[in-house]
């Protein structure tokens, strides 16, 4: 399949997420927002891995193509662990103030 | 180096130890009393240091040389000549006697005062005796920082204020002359140290003296240096933190901005900014003696409308540092040693001037010359004292400052002849407001304020008297201080030449 | 031989000793002690300085190097005293007149505390010292060295009683307007530095060493030292602080504001007589304001009514003299009459003194009168200091006043009519005075009267003493027209250069006979106005003109102290505060403003922080992209 296709697909994906984190007010809506602009950066990569894969000068290597497979794996347990401190973030924020709203949350202190 | 301990060592890490146990001690007595034993131990380290100026033969004793930023060419290099005993010496005298005329005033939190007083001698003795540019502006700044602590904790109503305007201002000068080193830096060859190794460029004083820079960059590299330097002197225009500043610090820390660190300034125009851009020093001396001869006469001329004693005193100052840059910057080797020899006796006069201050503020509890009168009844001793160190600071002959300012004036005479008459103006100015301070503060009939006024204790006295004895002692012989700064003053001028 | 002249440091060192016993000890001291110590010094280096005088002879001079005081490769400035002829006669003034004036003071200053009683004699103490210091030195900085001292100890003397805010501002004009010609001083020895590299008299004064000079330089320096000169010794402009002066004690007002210090500029003159002759535009400078200040301050001195002033205003007239003859070159005569005029206006102080302290400290003369018959030591010693200022034969101002006025008419004729008419007014007020206070019936209320009385021994001695040597005094200089042989001219010779000036001995006889004449006239009319003297009503005109000393020192408060004033005040309040203080506090206001202008950026709001992220990336791209 043509590159262009997962570049268009990673870019609606990311944009979607962008768009999310702009214009939502719902914390949770707002980290899911931010995971999809993760994953579409995660997509570019794997793609633009495959196709680095098929070139000349990757095939003179022999671990050389995997490498950016293994890097998204990589990305994902960090994503899992923020998520987990997010979240964690979150819930501790509903407890304080009853709310996800983060328009709420505007200042630091007080 | 040397496996041994050696004096510009000891000066370093003997405040640093003291600050340490001030700042551990848990009561007043233990504070000051390791502060004031220090520093006396400090003075005593001081003192044998010029007994052993032969380098040839006590090289090893006078210098310091660790490697510290191996891959940045940086060392850790202190060592003293000639005007680095000076100053230190100034430095070693000055604390004792801080500590001991302020001894009656009662802080909150002694041992952090007393710690931070002990950390800002660690970082001026550094100053006077780093000959590395990195360590040089780490002491730099390591003097500035307690200070600004000092003056906003301690210090008088405005004294957020003033300290903040202060702090803020020398350090922004700071940071010019930081930006200036790494340029220059930028710009040095590499050095090679003991084991082999070499960088890419050095921080060693050397190499900032023999550094290649075209006419234009030396203008902007001076620019920057020179901000830094007359912001910390001050020289006119870039005074007007001075006044308010020395009006609100504590009076022990006013003696120490302006007995000490304002030498600050004039000891880094002199080792870091004459010989490192001496084409560019030349091409700007005409306009600096210029504006520190205005600045004597304009400050005189303030110096006469002030009420407030302490801020008189710090117009007085100004006038006096200002007079000092232009000797300097004349750079001819009579004017540089009079302002050498001057940069050690106005800071003892200073001193002298502000522990008289405080103890009027600390009886009276006023510091305006209009609501003070007939002092010279109630307390006569220090009538007398002040009046020496008042006639001592407008350098009358056999003074301490009657030589330095007459070789000053003699050279700035030799660069040009109406400088030296219009900055003579300030000699008569500097009469007129002393002899009216005087005059109000100690003659005429006592007021409700000054009737019952104590006159000195035990301590003052001493301290008061100690400076006395150095005016006099100096004024009628100041040929050793000669002797001691001579070569150094004949290296700087020469590297301009 | 030599080892006398090598303790000749002894001379001022012993003052010293005597101002830090007195000055440390004044709470220990008993006022007799003190007394003893502070003139006993004084006699000791009195003995000191005759030796020397002896020592040193008409055509010997020594050099004593004391230690170097700045040293710094070829420039050298050392701690040497010399002594030559021109110093060793000042020695003789200064430690003989000090001495008796010492003497006096002990009963003058009687009814002092013991403390204030041993700080007066420390003061005075360390005024011999500085005095002595002046013209022993070695070279022009020990000289300046005294000349400030001697300044500096004018300044606490005048303001001895600084109870009152008068005198303490006297002291502190005294101090200023010294300090400006110090100036003028200081620059000539920068002057000196910068071309010949030494102060030194036995270097600077060498043929090789003026030879380096040129024209400018002679003229500018010596204008410069005679700016100095000025100020120490009360010349125009410089003039108006010694007779504010007189607030001091009036032995220090005899002593420093009459013998001794105020001569100081004289003294000078005539040890730099060599670079002096070198410049004739100085000359005729110093001709003009001598000649102008003996005018000014005579007229002055005849409207005034205090005793003191009056003395005060003839010294700064007798200085203009002084420097009239050091205009036209006749050194010797201005040292002849620095000399007798130290014994005959010391004499007049003191008398005054004398006149005060029996008048309960009344000073007016016209509350006195008729004290002839109370005090007739006081009055003869007086008499006869008037006599011999106004110049009659056979008293010592009478010789030295006459070589003056001989060496101004060879000089120029109409320079020589005017000094006479300031000989003939010193004649007149000094006369004034003497009538006034000592004729006629006394004028001050019962109490005074009956107070009055003749002073102790103490004073009277000293007085006695004075006025032996007002009249024998002249005969050391005796010109040759007189068939002396002019003793001192000739012991000067070696120091000062005489620039001769020829008169035939007709012309000799005619001028003397002509100013004895014409000031036997003036008394004659001074007895005649004031023998029945009434207190007068306001003057007018030119009187009152005089009155107000000629209106010099509202002239100087409009036309420099106002200004300076405003200046500074200007300084203060706009440049300082609005313009330097303001640019640096606008340079943190702007900041301040710059930051709360951007603040709304920083609103909290995590969506506003990612929109600005977007749209900075976004920038990013289209930066990269298309540009």
């Amino acid at each position: 399949m043509d590159i262009k296709s997962y570049i268009a697909l990673a870019l609606t994906l990311f944009t979607i997420g962008i768009i999310g984190v702009l214009v939502r007010r719902n914390a949770i809506i707002i980290f899911m927002c931010v995971e999809l602009m993760l994953n579409a950066v995660n997509l570019l990569l794997v793609a633009f891995s495959k196709m680095h894969a098929l070139s000349t000068a990757a095939k003179a290597s022999v671990n050389y193509a995997s490498d950016a497979q293994i890097f998204v794996f990589f990305i994902m347990v960090v994503a899992a662990a923020e998520v987990s401190v997010g979240l964690a973030i979150i819930v501790m924020m509903y407890r304080n103030v009853h709310t996800v709203d983060v328009n709420f949350l505007n200042r630091l202190k007080n | 180096m040397g496996n041994y301990i050696t004096f510009p060592d000891l000066l370093i890490w003997l405040p640093l130890l003291a600050a340490a146990f001030s700042f551990i001690s848990k009561d007043e007595r233990g504070a000051k009393n390791s502060a004031i034993i220090f520093s006396l131990l400090i003075l005593g380290v001081s003192v044998a240091t010029l007994f052993f100026t032969n380098d040839t033969q006590y090289l090893s004793y006078n210098h310091v040389n660790y490697i510290w930023l191996k891959y940045m060419g940086a060392n850790y290099y202190v060592g003293l000549d000639g005007t680095g005993r000076l100053l230190t010496l100034l430095t070693a005298i000055g604390f004792p006697l801080i500590f001991i005329s302020t001894s009656n005033s009662k802080y909150e939190n002694p041992s952090r005062f007393y710690g931070l007083m002990m950390l800002t001698q660690a970082g001026l003795m550094g100053v006077f005796m780093a000959m590395d540019a990195l360590t040089f502006y780490f002491f730099w700044e390591l003097a500035l920082i307690p200070v600004y602590f000092l003056c906003s904790i301690w210090g008088g109503e405005k004294r957020i204020q003033a300290t903040f305007k202060f702090f803020v201002y020398t350090f922004a000068g700071s940071l010019l002359m930081l930006i200036g080193i790494i340029y220059v830096y930028l710009h040095t060859q590499g050095r090679t140290f003991g084991d082999g190794t070499t960088s890419a460029h050095s921080f060693a004083m050397s190499a900032f003296y023999t550094v290649q820079l075209s006419a234009s960059e030396q203008n902007w590299l001076f620019i920057l240096f020179f901000i830094a330097f007359a912001i910390k002197m001050p020289i006119f225009p870039f005074h007007t933190w001075q006044p308010e500043a020395y009006n609100q610090s504590p009076t022990s820390v006013t003696m120490v901005l302006s007995g000490i660190m304002v030498k600050m300034g004039l000891f880094g125009a002199m080792r870091w900014l004459i010989p490192v851009f001496p084409e560019a020093s030349a091409h700007f001396k005409q306009l600096i003696v210029i504006l520190s001869v205005i600045g004597i006469v304009y400050a005189s001329c303030i110096a006469m409308m002030q009420d407030n004693i302490k801020k008189l005193v710090a117009y007085s100052s100004i006038a006096h540092i200002g007079l000092m840059s232009a000797a300097i910057f004349s750079m001819n080797q009579i004017s540089v040693q009079g302002a050498m020899m001057q940069m050690f006796n106005h800071g003892i006069n200073i001193i002298g001037m502000w522990v008289v201050i405080d103890i009027i503020e600390r009886r009276t509890g006023v510091k305006k010359i209009s609501e003070l009168s007939g002092l010279a009844h109630s307390a006569p001793v220090l009538t007398i004292l002040f009046i020496v160190i008042a006639l001592a600071n407008i350098a009358l002959p056999l003074t301490n400052a009657f030589a330095g300012e007459f070789l000053m004036f003699s050279g700035l005479y030799n660069f040009s002849h109406w400088m030296a008459a219009v900055a003579g103006i300030g000699i008569i100015l500097s009469a007129v407001y002393t002899l009216n301070m005087i005059q109000k503060v100690f003659y005429g009939s006592v007021n409700s304020l000054t009737t019952d006024v104590k006159d000195v204790s035990w301590n003052e006295k001493l301290v008061l008297i100690i400076i006395v004895g150095i005016i006099f002692f100096v004024g009628i012989y100041p040929q050793p201080l000669i002797e001691l700064t001579k070569e150094a003053v004949n290296n700087m001028v020469v590297s301009v030449q | 031989m030599n080892n006398i002249l090598q303790l000749v440091w002894l001379i001022p060192v012993l003052p010293l000793l005597g101002f830090l016993i007195n000055g440390l000890g004044r709470k220990q001291l008993t006022k007799s002690l003190s007394g003893i110590i502070g003139s006993g010094v004084i006699l000791i280096s009195f003995v000191l300085s005759v030796v020397v005088f002896l020592q040193i002879g008409s055509n010997h001079n020594e050099t004593i190097h004391l230690f170097d005081f700045i040293k710094l490769n070829a420039f050298k400035i050392t701690f040497d005293f010399k002594i030559d002829q021109l110093s060793a006669l000042f020695l003789l003034i200064i430690t003989g007149v000090g001495f008796l004036i010492h003497v006096y003071s002990t009963a003058y200053m009687h009814d002092e505390d013991g403390k204030d009683f041993a700080k007066y004699f420390a003061y005075l103490n360390l005024f011999v010292f500085s005095m002595l210091l002046l013209v022993m030195g070695g070279n022009y900085l020990i000289m300046f060295i005294g000349w400030e001292g001697v300044g500096l100890c004018s300044y606490l003397l005048i303001g001895y009683w600084f109870r009152n805010t008068d005198y303490t501002n006297a002291a502190k004009k005294a101090f200023i307007m010294n300090r400006i010609g110090d100036l003028g001083f200081l620059l000539a020895l920068f002057w000196l530095i910068a071309v010949v590299g030494t102060v030194q008299y036995d270097e600077l004064f060498t043929a090789a060493n003026l030879a380096k000079l040129s024209a400018f330089d002679v003229t500018g320096i010596t204008l410069l030292l005679f700016v100095g000169a000025t100020g120490k010794s009360a010349q125009i402009p410089l003039f108006t602080w010694l007779p504010d002066a007189m607030a001091g004690p009036t032995p220090v007002s005899a002593l420093i504001h009459a013998a001794t210090m105020v001569t100081a500029g004289i003294y000078m003159i005539a040890r730099s007589n060599v670079l002096f002759s070198m410049a004739h535009q100085t000359q005729v400078v110093i001709t003009i304001v001598g000649l102008a200040t003996a005018l000014l301050a005579a007229s002055i001195a005849i409207k005034q009514n205090d005793i003191k002033k009056v003395l005060a205003y003839s010294t700064v007239s007798q200085l203009g003299f002084m420097f009239l003859a050091l205009g036209t070159g006749n050194y010797v005569a201005a040292v002849f009459h620095v000399l007798t005029h130290a014994f005959f206006k010391a004499l007049m102080f003191l008398g005054s003194g004398s006149v005060i302290h029996a008048m309960g400290g009344e000073q007016d003369i016209r509350k006195m009168g008729g004290l002839h018959k109370h005090m007739k030591i006081t009055s003869f010693t007086f008499l006869i200091g008037c006599i011999a200022i106004a110049g009659i034969p056979g008293f010592s101002g009478f010789f030295s006043k006459d070589e003056i006025l001989a060496g101004a008419f060879a000089h120029n004729p109409y320079i020589y009519a005017l000094a006479l008419f300031a000989a003939l007014l010193t004649a007149f007020y000094m006369f004034r005075l003497y009538i006034i206070t000592f004729t006629g019936s006394f004028r001050g209320t019962h109490e005074q009267e009956h107070h009055l009385h003749e002073s102790p021994k103490a004073m009277t001695i000293p007085l006695i003493v004075l006025a032996i040597l007002s009249i024998i005094g002249g005969y050391i200089g005796v010109p040759e027209s007189l068939g002396g042989s002019h003793h001192l001219g000739k012991y000067l010779a070696g120091v000062i250069k005489a620039e001769a000036h020829h008169l035939d001995h007709t012309t000799e006889y005619m001028l003397m006979g002509l100013s004895t004449g014409l000031v036997l006239l003036s008394i004659i009319y001074a007895w005649m106005r004031f023998k029945n003297y009434k207190i007068e009503g306001e003057s007018k005109g030119l009187g009152k003109v005089l009155e107000n000393k000629w209106y010099v020192d509202e002239l100087y408060q409009m036309a420099i102290v106002n200004p300076l004033k405003s200046t500074s005040a200007f300084f203060n309040k706009i440049i300082e505060n609005k313009i330097i203080d303001g640019a640096v506090n606008g340079v943190g206001k702007l900041v301040n403003y710059g930051g709360r202008q951007l603040r709304w950026i920083q609103s909290g709001q995590v969506g506003a922080y990612v929109l600005l992220m977007v749209i900075g990336m976004l920038l990013l791209f289209f930066i990269q992209l298309f540009l």
